[in-house]
This record gives C-alpha cells, structure tokens and sequence, in this order.
C-alpha cells in the first residue's frame, strides 16, 4: 500500500502539478495576456506595505535561487570543487535561513495587512487570499524542516543525495520515488505543499513573475504607435 | 527636421466660472464604473488651492515630471530606469499617492429614505464605496471649492510660497481663480517614459497619450512620472487609466466631451504642427522661465510652403495641414502669445494651454475713465488682485514679463472693443503698444468674446477608411468589467421589450410614469 502511495504522491503528484504549471501559463499568457497585472493594492495602504513588500520580495527571490542550486547543482560538483559537506550545509543553512526569515517576516506583514486592513480585504479575491495563506505555510514548513527537523531530529539527512536527486529526475522523466520515502516528513510535507503553488501559479495573481518588463532596460523614452493601415496583415 | 501633427487644447481662463460641468459629463462618459469612482480624469481646482490629490504640484513629494542630471541630461525625477530595480522600487513605489490624497469614494444608502415609516427624520449617511463602510468625511472632491477652508489650504498651494507672505493671509487682498485640469497629452510625456511595460504611447498620427489596457502590467511608475497627478490606478482592474482626449470622438471630428459641454465655451481644440526632432533639446533649456519659449520655438507654420511640403514627406495629411492652418490653437499660442502651457518647468512640453485670466482688474477698472487713458492698465496690470507672480509661478516656470504682455494684450483689447462698440474714440496706436492692429484685435475678440463653434474647434477627421479597425490597434480589451455603466442595462430592458412586439407608446407609457423615469 505505501508504494502505490509513494508513486501517486512523488510520480503522478508531481506531473499533475507542473503540467497545470506549464499549461496554465500558456494559457494565461497566449489567450489571457490582456489581464495580467501585479494587482498592487498600493494605492489603498501605503506604510505596511512597503516593509512587507520589500521583506518578502527580496526574501522570496533569494530563497527561490537557493532552492536552484541545492537542486540542481549536484554533490558530486561541489565535491569536485572541494568544498567539504559541512561548509556546504552551514552556508546553505546561513543564507537559505536568513532568506527565509525576511520572507516570512514579509509575508507575515502582508497577511496581516490583507486581511485587517479593510480596504484591502474587500477588495481582495478568494484567490488572494489563498495565495498569502499558502505562502505562509510553505515558508513555515520550509524553515522548520531545514532548521529544525534537518539539524535537530535528523541530523544524518542530507537532501542532495535523495530528494535533489528525486526533483533532478523528474526533469528527465525518470522519478524513483523510492528516493523521496528517504525523506523525514516535515521535507515531504514542503515538498508537497511547494508543488501546490507552482500549480495554481498561473490562475492566481503570481503570474506577474513572469512578465518581468526586460524591454524597459533598451526601448527608448517615449513610445509612439502607428495605426495599422488597411489591408496589411496585423 | 521632422513635422509631427499634435491635438491640442487652449482654456480661456478668463472666461471660466467654475461650474464643474466639464467635470462632471468626462465622469458620466468616462469613470462612472467600479474602481475609477475616485478619478477625474477632468476637474476643476479653485486657485490657491490644494488640488487634486491634495498638493499635486509638489514635486519634492510626489517626484514627477523631468529634471536635468548634472551633465544637463534630462532624466526622469523619479530615478533612472537602473535606480527602479536597485532600489526594489518595483515592489514598492515610495513617490505614488495614496488614495486618501485623493479622497475615499463614497455614496449614500438613499434606501433608508424610503423605507418603513419611523419615529426618526430618516438620514442617508456616507458609505465608502470601497469597503461599503459608514464613514465620516472629511476629505472629498472639490473640498476647498470657492476657497473653502482657504485658512488652511492657502499655505498648502506650492505656487504661493514664492510670493511675498503678506498677500498670503490678507483676506482684504483674497483672490481665486479656476483651474480646469486635464491630461496635457505632453510632447515629452513623463507617464510613457516612466511606464516598464511600455504600455503608455503617444499616438503617432495626432499626438494623444494612451494606457494600452491589454499590456498594462500595473507597475504604477505612470502615476508618479507624470507630473500633473492625471494617470490614475484602478483597483477593480488593477491597470491604469487616463483621460483619453475622447479619441473616438476626435477621430470623427467632434470636440472632446468637456469642450463640447462647457457653458462657458472657454475651451478651444486644434491641431499643431512641431519638430519632433527638436524635441529633446527644447526640454533640455537649462533656464526655468525659458522653457514656455524653448516650446513656442518647437511649434511650425503650417502656411510655410517648406514646412508643408515636409508635413507631407513625414506622413501628416492634407486634411491635418488644413485644419493646422486655421488652428485656433496657432493663433492664441504662436501668433499672440495669449496662450500658456501649465508648468512649463515639469519639462514635458504639456500641451493643454491657458489663457490667463484678468477679470477682477477689469471690474475695478472699467468704470474709471479708461477708455480716455488706457495706458492706465499698464500700472493697474501690475497691482491686479490675482498675483501676476503667482500666474506665472503657474503658467510660465515663474517669466512674469510674457504673462504681463498676454494680460496687456487682452485689457487693451477690450479697451479698444469698448470704444468701438459705443462709439467712442479710441486712438489706433494704442493698439500697437501691445501688439494689436485693429484689424487682429477685432479678430481675437472674436475668437475669445464670440467664441464661434466652428472657430473653437477644428479638428480632422481620421482617415478611417485607409486604417484598419481603430480598437483593435489601440489595444481592444477597453476598461473592462463595466459594470457600473447602468445605461446599458437599461436600454437592454427595452429592446427586449420592443423585440417582443410591445408598441413604442406601451414601453413609453410603462417606463415614462408621471413624469419619472422608472426603470
């Protein structure tokens, strides 16, 4: 029975998850293009705001660059490059646990503010909500498991050498997900609930990630536009 | 050289009484919906005055407009494009009002008015429209209307903190003026320089700045690039909104909404022809009080043959040229010099000008004798109750000598119209002082006094049938989520009515009772 658990949780969980992903934001962005927005609510508090917003988005961009590397570059080319496991792990564990706390501290802060502040809660979708709530726990999950659960309980854990080696498998549609029952739970859990994110992604107001206006950086000043004439193809 | 065609816009302020009808029928035809209820993309601003958001032209606040780096660059107040990033001012823009600089929108439960009989004068109270609260007010559109609270908001215009303090609070020498403001549709527009999205866009065939609402990312850096506070953000949708210049109405030749309705016929649209390439370096004039002739110098004479020919050659139509050389605009602006742009200092080129105003001088004056002595206005110019420093601090980046000739040309004007109406003399070389013939004075009166339709607004007529389909180019989503426009639903009723066989009497008879509308 664990098995058949074991391969709907990290073999058909995860597909599921990332093809709502990619599909999603094909969709969004081939045939919804017209409303993605950063859906600021600037306009209606102010001071809250900046400390989260600034906290969370550093913080969150950081942490999303940490998860990049400790996936995807493998043991083997940190042991090539002599790096000893230990310096390895407390660097990981100083830098991803400073990122994390900004972006917690952060997303407390926005939470807070979504749902005390009036006029940002009544003008909130469901979707906004769940996206904060959601944020929160996956943080939460993802510093207990690092900081606590991986140093305290489980101290012989090292996730390059199975759940990285899992995740690093999926993109080459070859997932043992023996690798993942390796896990301690709480990592399991963050793995799950980070997997949940990526697929509402695209439907919920997360998707101005990536719409990042890179064309700023070299168009000139001031944009003009030509009405099409009749007749060429638009 | 190359000649781009621009609509444009003169205000006779002089003319202007401040009745708010301009503003109201934009709001009806424009921001009547869920989430634009706080924006004006038109309004009017009693002068001294906070404004709309409060103290709009505080630039050391708010950060709009341009300013010149030290190597005499310009670059955005704002911060440069790599500033936006370094600074993490994407996920937070410390320059952008809040809503409360506007005011909290709201409307009243009129229900209660109607309900059950009870003990109680029933009241219908203020509800925000945004948190459907009960709220007290304490801030709304046009607070100091008619200087309201003057006390207070005098000290907050940012014009008045030049002028010497006495006039300030002496209420013996109070003056007010009105101030209509719209989106200037700027040559070297802040809000499409600001925008990361690139989003804003000026049009290339008649000049008129536009949100593209379908690559609007709602990054905000429009609302503080543009000086003037005129691009507002949406919270139903989440993307920016502006005045549009009523473009679909343009395009068939008609005046904007807010021309077209002002009682005071104070409004005047034409087309101007500029360099564009000359652009950047006018904006560029290192001097404040230089900036309204560094424009002036952009503006082209359409009667110049040169410039016609290179008009065409650059892709301006005939019909464009035409109506350039009967421009109202041309003439106030160009040709007399009566026409001033609103904080020329901002560095956008703003092309929505006014005509200052000079009424309460000509009340005080007109019944001395001064159709016998007009060089009188000379002095009385100068003591005139409105502040000709606080004008210019207003019109012309603070040049107080081009605001006095606009003011001289004008009281002479009616001078010499006062004496031909009544038979009087007057002598012609009056005229000349201020740059007048009898000839041009009888024509500006006309312009200004008659104020013709046909005179007010000459505006071609898109070449439709050349393009293809208007919306789809300007980006087709519209201001979507129009729920708010109750018309339509409306009118539905009755053409479902009218389809299901009901005679046009019945639906009037059922929908038009004793004379209420009931719908």
């Amino acid at each position: 029975m664990d098995n058949v658990w074991g391969y709907i949780l990290w073999v058909i969980f995860p597909y599921v998850a990332l093809g709502s992903f990619f599909f999603g934001t094909i969709i969004r962005l081939a045939l919804y293009g017209g409303n993605i927005t950063a859906k600021s609510s600037e306009l209606l508090e102010k001071k809250q705001l900046m400390v989260g917003s600034i906290l969370f988005h550093i913080g969150i961009i950081f942490v999303f660059f940490g998860h990049v590397v400790g996936i995807f570059i493998p043991k083997s080319f940190t042991d090539f490059l002599g790096i000893p496991n230990e310096v390895y792990h407390m660097g990981a564990l100083v830098m991803g646990g400073l990122a994390g706390f900004m972006a917690l501290a952060g997303m407390l802060i926005l939470s807070y503010r979504r749902f005390s502040n009036k006029r940002v809660f009544r003008t909130s979708s469901f979707s906004d909500l769940v996206v904060n709530v959601s944020f929160l726990i996956v943080i939460v999950l993802g510093l207990s498991a690092s900081l606590i659960e991986g140093t305290i309980f489980h101290p012989e854990f090292n996730y390059r050498l199975n759940l990285s080696v899992w995740a690093r498998q999926l993109f080459y549609f070859h997932p043992d997900y023996h690798l993942m029952l390796q896990v301690p739970i709480v990592f399991r859990i963050h793995v799950i609930c980070g997997l949940l994110i990526f697929a509402f992604f695209p439907y919920t107001r997360l998707v101005h990630a990536l719409t990042l206006p890179w064309q700023y950086i070299f168009r000139r000043p001031i944009v003009y536009r030509k009405k099409g004439l009749r007749g060429r193809s638009k | 050289m190359k000649v781009k065609a621009q609509i444009s816009m003169v205000l006779n302020l002089d003319k202007c009484i401040g009745c708010h009808t301009c503003s109201v029928t934009c709001k009806q035809t424009w921001t009547n919906r869920p989430g634009a209820e706080y924006m004006w993309f038109n309004n009017v601003e009693t002068r001294p005055g906070v404004g709309y958001p409060k103290k709009w032209e505080d630039e050391s606040h708010y950060k709009g407009g341009w300013k010149l780096n030290r190597k005499g660059k310009l670059e955005l107040r704002a911060g440069s494009k790599l500033n936006k990033v370094a600074l993490a001012k994407i996920f937070y823009n410390p320059d952008m009002p809040n809503l409360d600089d506007y005011y909290e929108p709201w409307t009243y439960d009129y229900q209660t008015l109607f309900g059950k009989e009870s003990k109680h004068q029933p009241v219908a109270r203020a509800k925000s429209q945004i948190t459907g609260e009960y709220m007290d007010l304490t801030n709304g559109p046009n607070w100091d209307d008619d200087l309201a609270g003057s006390d207070r908001s005098f000290g907050e215009d940012p014009n008045m903190q030049s002028i010497e303090s006495d006039i300030k609070g002496n209420f013996e020498r109070t003056f007010m003026m009105y101030l209509p403001r719209l989106c200037e549709h700027c040559l070297n527009a802040a809000c499409v320089a600001s925008c990361p999205s690139g989003a804003m866009y000026k049009r290339d065939e008649d000049g008129i700045v536009l949100v593209d609402q379908e690559r609007c990312r709602g990054w905000r850096f429009c609302m503080t690039g543009c000086p003037y506070k005129k691009v507002y953000f949406n919270w139903n949708t989440n993307k920016a909104e502006k005045c549009t210049f009523c473009y679909p109405r343009i395009e068939e030749g008609l005046p904007t909404v807010c021309s077209e309705t002002c009682v005071g016929r104070i409004r005047y649209i034409g087309v101007i022809l500029y360099d564009a390439d000359r652009v950047a370096e006018a904006c560029e004039e290192p001097d404040d009080t230089k900036l309204y002739e560094a424009q002036l110098g952009l503006f082209l004479d359409p009667n110049d043959p040169e410039i016609v020919e290179q008009a065409l050659a650059d892709g301006v139509d005939m019909e464009t040229i035409r109506c350039a050389q009967k421009s109202p605009i041309y003439k106030m602006a160009v040709e007399q010099k009566i026409a001033f742009p609103l904080h020329p200092e901002y560095r956008t080129m703003p092309m929505v000008w006014y005509v200052p105003p000079l009424s309460p001088i000509m009340n005080y004056f007109e019944g001395k004798n001064s159709i016998k002595y007009p060089e009188m206005i000379f002095p009385a110019i100068n003591e005139m109750r409105i502040p000709v420093e606080y004008l210019a601090n207003l019109l012309s980046g603070g040049n107080t000598e081009v605001i006095k000739s606009a003011l001289y040309k004008l009281a002479m004007m009616r001078l010499y119209m006062r004496a031909k109406t009544s038979g009087k003399d007057f002598d012609p070389e009056k005229l000349d002082r201020v740059g007048l013939t009898e000839d041009s004075a009888t024509s500006l009166y006309r312009l200004l006094a008659i104020a013709k339709y046909e005179d007010r607004f000459v505006i071609p007529k898109s070449k439709k049938e050349k393009v293809a389909p208007v919306a789809e180019d300007q980006g087709g989503l519209g201001f979507e989520q129009c729920n708010g426009c109750a018309l339509a639903p409306v009118h539905g009723s009755m053409l479902r009515k009218a389809k299901a066989g009901e005679s046009t009497k019945d639906i009037y008879a059922e929908s038009f009772y004793g004379g209420i509308w009931r719908d």
